[in-house]
């Protein structure tokens, strides 16, 4: 009872023989690329756009004082511009998840599970 | 004199009002923990709450466990204190969550079933990399338990008057029995429910403050920081610098802790065990957004309370109350709303502490009974009911350890533990998780490399750092081996851990199973088989 977890991996031929032509079938490598082509270079941007701003901040403290409208200054902009790319990326995603991701990975999924027998 | 203007704010409030507030908190999760916890049976109930919450439910648990004492009482003290140096930290805990919803929560939750180290167990060899896996997920969360008793202590300090160790020991010692209660009788059912009712707590009640303090200020944001710079009679809390800009060491120790917060996020590993409560991927997906929504937002008003307290009580005030720095939020709570808010806002800042040491408890009770107990000591067939019988033991020894710890670690600043905890969890687990969901040719050899090579690195260079000796601040007086000069460790122990798991996997001369790595990857991205866990 719950152990599953370490049992079950061990596949038997067959699932490791569905699995094997799975990875290679076209609707799974094109479901891989799209995942990868979205998540790795939004991840890298927003980690470099983050860094920028942790550099800013700590090395050009002048620059992020500069006011801008009454006692607001560049460095609060920044930081809540930091919270709205956040914001902003997470409904991205979402929408390119449902539109481009999920369609794919529900049908592999449900191919394996009802065709395949895969657990 | 000062002391006379200082004295006065030592008990503000009303130490009964605020017990009140908090037993009825605690009488009315307790029953929601005992009747969420009636059928609590199997490892997945106990583990993983029968994975049957919603990916709101879920979103506003992890927002719950996520949104410690350090978020709260720490960050709204350190803008407080240190002004703009304060609100850094929001930023990195924020921003960090998009390299969970991105890299992270699916692809675990598709992969794994109760903890990090199924995920990164998966392809690799089993043995080594689970007891690896389960020695960094112990640490992580002793760090982390270690900053959330700690602030307990302070916070004890200042609401109930209590001023002397002993007694801040007592209170201490009631907050980790009550948690080792939710945990034992509720498991994960039950400690999701305490997160969910704390998060909507913390969130309104900040909420609440944080219009207050608007509305003082006309709901003008220039204004607030106007008021906070006249207050502090220093222009200098609006702009980056005061506390990380003296010198290029303490330059270089902030871009350390920036690393360290944003790359820390998606490798805790009480984090990461809440995808698992959720059925789908899809849900894992939606728990992170709703996740990300209410953290931004909270992070916001943060922002708004640490400069109201700043505007309306001081820094120089602040810093002399009892808890020092994380007195600022219940002390501006007093001053908007009088003994009632603070009785409110302190019983929040109770619940968070209770609710977020429970779910690392269950946590590291689960990494201890599924990763070492049942996978490794008895390989994969404990008797039926002894692994949560297991679990359930560790849970008592690790409210044990916690206990002792805050007491010993009471009066250091939460923020900042809780910060080294990030760097231990970014250096252990991050590149190990990474690695084992994009990159093919990893090895067990580069997991381990990398696992403990991060962790040894961030722990000793710590050890070795002003933290520890040396400084005014240290945790040990009177000596002085800090050879590292930064205070967080995360610019080395970081990518020394991603470097040492490439080179791990590049020298490794014996090889992976190909079918392993093939099965761990259709899993990951579409989902087979994930959600019949619990079902059979």
């Amino acid at each position: 009872m719950g152990n599953d977890a370490l049992n079950v991996e061990h596949s038997s031929g067959h699932s490791a023989e569905v699995f094997r032509e799975t990875q290679e079938s076209e609707q799974f490598r094109r479901l891989k690329r799209k995942h990868r082509s979205f998540v790795l270079p939004v991840t890298a941007a927003c980690l470099l756009w983050y860094l920028t701003y942790v550099l800013l901040a700590g090395y050009a403290p002048d620059f992020m004082a500069t006011p801008v409208f009454g006692s607001v200054n560049i460095g609060i902009l920044l930081g809540l511009a930091q919270v709205a790319t956040t914001f902003i990326i997470t409904m991205v995603y979402v929408s390119y998840a449902n539109k481009h991701l999920d369609p794919d990975a529900a049908a592999i999924r449900d191919r394996l599970e009802t065709k395949e027998g895969v657990r | 004199m000062l002391q006379l203007t200082v004295a006065p704010p030592a008990a503000p409030g009303d130490p009964i009002l605020n017990i009140a507030i908090f037993g009825v908190f605690v009488a009315i999760t307790m029953v929601i923990v005992f009747r969420a916890s009636r059928n609590n049976k199997t490892a997945a109930d106990y583990y993983a709450a029968g994975r049957s919450f919603t990916g709101g439910q879920n979103g506003s648990a992890i927002a719950g466990d996520y949104l410690s004492a350090a978020s709260f009482l720490g960050i709204v003290g350190a803008i407080a204190l240190n002004g703009y140096d304060g609100f850094l930290y929001s930023i990195g805990f924020l921003v960090a969550w998009v390299v969970a919803l991105l890299l992270v929560a699916e692809l675990l939750r598709n992969t794994g079933k109760f903890t990090m180290a199924d995920v990164l167990a998966f392809r690799l060899k089993q043995r080594p990399v689970r007891i690896a896996a389960a020695i960094s997920t112990l640490v992580v969360c002793f760090f982390y338990l270690l900053a959330q008793m700690a602030g307990a202590g302070g916070l004890v300090a200042l609401l109930l008057g209590i001023n002397d160790r002993i007694g801040q020991s007592v209170v201490i010692a009631v907050v980790g029995a009550l948690m080792i209660l939710y945990v034992l009788v509720g498991g994960m059912k039950g400690t999701t429910w305490v997160q969910i009712i704390k998060a909507v707590l913390l969130i309104a009640g900040a909420g609440i403050m944080t219009i207050w303090v608007l509305a003082l200020n006309g709901f003008n944001l220039s204004t607030l920081l106007d008021n906070a710079v006249e207050t502090s009679g220093n222009p200098a809390v609006l702009a980056p610098g005061l506390q990380y800009g003296l010198s290029d060491i303490t330059r270089l120790d902030f871009l350390s802790l920036g690393l360290a917060l944003v790359l820390g996020t998606a490798a805790l590993p009480h984090v990461l065990m809440r995808f698992y409560t959720v059925p789908t991927a899809k849900e894992a997906r939606k728990s992170v957004v709703w996740a990300i929504w209410l953290i931004g937002i909270f992070y916001l008003f943060t922002l708004v309370l640490g400069y109201g307290a700043s505007a309306l009580i001081g820094a120089e005030r602040i810093a002399a109350a009892p808890g020092g720095p994380n007195s600022a939020a219940p002390l501006l709570a007093f001053e908007l709303g009088g003994s009632v808010l603070l009785g409110i806002i302190s019983a929040i800042a109770f619940a968070t502490i209770l609710a977020v040491v429970a779910g690392l408890t269950i946590t590291a009770a689960a990494s201890f009974s599924h990763d070492i107990y049942a996978s490794v000591v008895k390989k994969g067939n404990p008797a039926p009911g002894a692994e949560v019988k297991v679990a359930r033991r560790t849970v008592v020894v690790i409210g044990i350890v916690a206990i002792l710890g805050g007491i010993g670690a009471n009066g250091q600043n939460v923020a900042f533990l809780v910060a080294l905890a990030f760097a231990v969890a970014a250096s252990a687990n991050l590149p190990t998780i990474v690695y084992s969901l994009f990159w093919k040719k990893f090895t067990t050899q580069g997991a381990l490399w990398s696992m403990y090579g991060g962790l040894a690195s961030a722990i000793i260079l710590i050890s070795l750092s002003p933290v520890v000796s040396g400084g005014e601040r240290s945790m040990i007086q009177g000596v002085d081996f800090a050879i590292f000069p930064l205070s967080n460790p995360g610019i080395v122990s970081i990518p020394l851990a991603f470097f040492l798991g490439w080179l791990g996997s590049v020298l490794d001369r014996s090889t992976e199973d190909p079918a392993k790595q093939t099965e761990m990857e259709v899993r990951s991205l579409t989902g087979v088989g994930a959600e019949k866990s619990v079902a059979h």
